[in-house]
């Protein structure tokens, strides 16, 4: 499969936010696509990285080591900011609401993963609809595919990292096999595109 | 474009539950409201939300069965070990000041709760004096809570979360095992009143030391929130306590200034 060049289905594009998620491999891919980001960029960035269910996470406190944008765990009732990386916290779905709040739910796990990038990705094409960017990286399982789905048919950007580069394939391979993505990018691009929208 | 058709029909099923119904569902959080409407749709087989509001107006037991769907009965006991140990440690030496107590579980779902509550008070000797109401909008949560009986796979879990939590007996003291579930002592069961009540429609009932309120204000909006704290501080009494869920605070309320943190990682907070 051959990804469309940058330059010319960019132009012009523009998003309100950009929503990821990533499995087994996700922390290294992460780092490389938040690294360079400038502090002042302007979207804010939801995060679903899969992680055991209990227990606390240090992810906020080590990705604030390795980005200059502000990075958080997701609150309940939080309103949404620019600049800002949110991760859902472990246990708990998280969601995007009309009013550009985030929510937490413990629905049933989807795929088994609570957070689940599914329901994040849904919520957020909801709430965005084409002013929406998604991107789908390594894991080892399946969720996200659907919700990358329903971004593309809210008019939304869906970009998949591309399963040879990815540390796990099987999560960007099943993105593949529900949609022809609009980008499918080695994370160096993913990243560049990402500065690209905004 | 987004569509915003789902979206009216969700306002308009609300409005027709609440109208039919008077559960008041209209100021929930929106975005898993809308995830376990959309999912039921599925399970009733209907192709649109419209189509399943003309069912839930027409069939009353299509409506129990959505009830399922849109109340969320997650729940273990002695969930969040550590809350129950602050509890324990920082909350019940206050307690004991009191000659009688009356204590709050609001969203008890099936009963877990209340139940580890119990097992709390009467380890530190308070049970006899206390007073137990535990309530929910989910008839069927309810009436297995009345019943007290779990499933016996989960004793393993609620063992290890009773010792996590301080437990200072063996967990096995309070259940007798029959076949796959477990029945919860018949003294604690006795001790609890449990009642149909909604954080959304109803007002105070009793005047209460403690009230613990855990999981169920994050399905709510801020709005709605701000009501479930308002009865809160009306029932409860001066430097009552309000333990709430892992991810839940007021201090993002319009009650911020009237409740301060008194364990903060645990979330519990004391009325000012
Ligand atoms: C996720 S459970 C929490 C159970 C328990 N408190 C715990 O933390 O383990 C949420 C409960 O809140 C109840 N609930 C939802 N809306 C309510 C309302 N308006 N008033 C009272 N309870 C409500 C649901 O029926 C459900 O049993």
């Amino acid at each position: 499969m051959s990804s469309p060049s940058l330059g010319s289905s960019v132009t012009g594009r523009r998003v309100d936010a950009v929503v990821i998620g990533t499995s087994a491999g996700g922390l290294e891919a992460l780092s490389a696509v938040v690294a360079d980001l400038p502090a002042d960029f302007r979207l804010p960035l939801l995060v679903v990285q899969h992680v055991p269910e209990s227990g606390p996470t240090q992810l906020a406190e080590i990705f604030s080591r390795k980005t200059a944008l502000r990075v958080r765990e997701a609150e309940d009732k939080e309103a949404i900011a620019g600049g800002t990386l949110y991760f859902a916290a472990p246990g708990y779905h998280l969601m995007i609401e009309q009013d550009l709040t985030l929510a937490l739910s413990q629905d049933d796990p989807v795929h088994y993963s609570r957070p689940s990038i599914d329901v994040l990705f849904e919520s957020a094409a909801d709430v965005w609809g084409e002013r929406l960017a998604g991107v789908l990286m390594t894991g080892a399982n399946e969720d996200g595919a659907a919700g990358l789905l329903a971004i593309q048919r809210a008019g939304g950007i869906a970009i998949v990292q591309d399963p040879e580069e990815a540390e796990v394939d099987i999560m960007p391979l099943a993105a593949l096999q529900r949609l022809v993505p609009d980008h499918l990018l080695p994370l160096r691009g993913i990243a560049e595109l990402l500065r690209a929208l905004e | 474009m987004v569509d915003r058709t789902v979206e009216i029909e969700l306002k308009l099923l609300f409005e027709a539950i609440y109208l039919k119904y008077s559960y008041d569902f209209r100021e929930y959080s929106g975005a898993s409201l809308k995830r376990r409407v959309l999912l039921a749709l599925r399970e009733f087989g209907c192709e649109t939300v419209s189509a399943l509001q003309q069912r839930i107006l027409h069939e009353p037991q299509v409506f129990a069965e959505l009830l399922q769907y849109l109340t969320i009965p997650v729940t273990e006991m002695f969930r969040d070990p550590a809350y129950f140990r602050a509890l324990r440690e920082h909350v019940v030496p206050v307690l004991r000041t009191y000659p009688s107590l009356k204590i709050w579980v609001a969203g008890c779902s099936t009963g877990e709760e209340i139940y580890s509550l119990a097992i709390l008070l009467h380890e530190e000797g308070l049970l006899e004096r206390s007073m137990l109401y535990a309530t929910d909008i989910n008839p069927r949560s309810l009436e297995r809570a009345r019943q007290g009986i779990f499933d016996i796979n989960h004793v393993r879990k609620y063992t290890r979360n009773y010792q996590l939590a301080g437990g200072t007996r063996s967990f096995a003291d309070y259940y007798t095992a029959a076949y796959d579930s477990v029945l919860i002592d018949r003294r604690l069961r006795d001790k609890v009143t449990f009642a149909d009540h909604s954080l959304a429609t109803d007002s105070v009932f009793a005047e209460t030391q403690l009230i613990s309120c855990r999981n169920v204000l994050i399905y709510f909006n801020k709005a709605l929130q701000d009501r479930a704290f308002g009865l809160f501080h009306e029932s409860l009494c001066r430097r009552g306590f309000l333990g709430l869920g892992s991810k839940e605070t007021v201090e993002f309320s319009g009650y911020a200034d009237r409740f301060e943190p008194f364990a903060k990682e645990e979330r519990i907070f004391r009325k000012t």
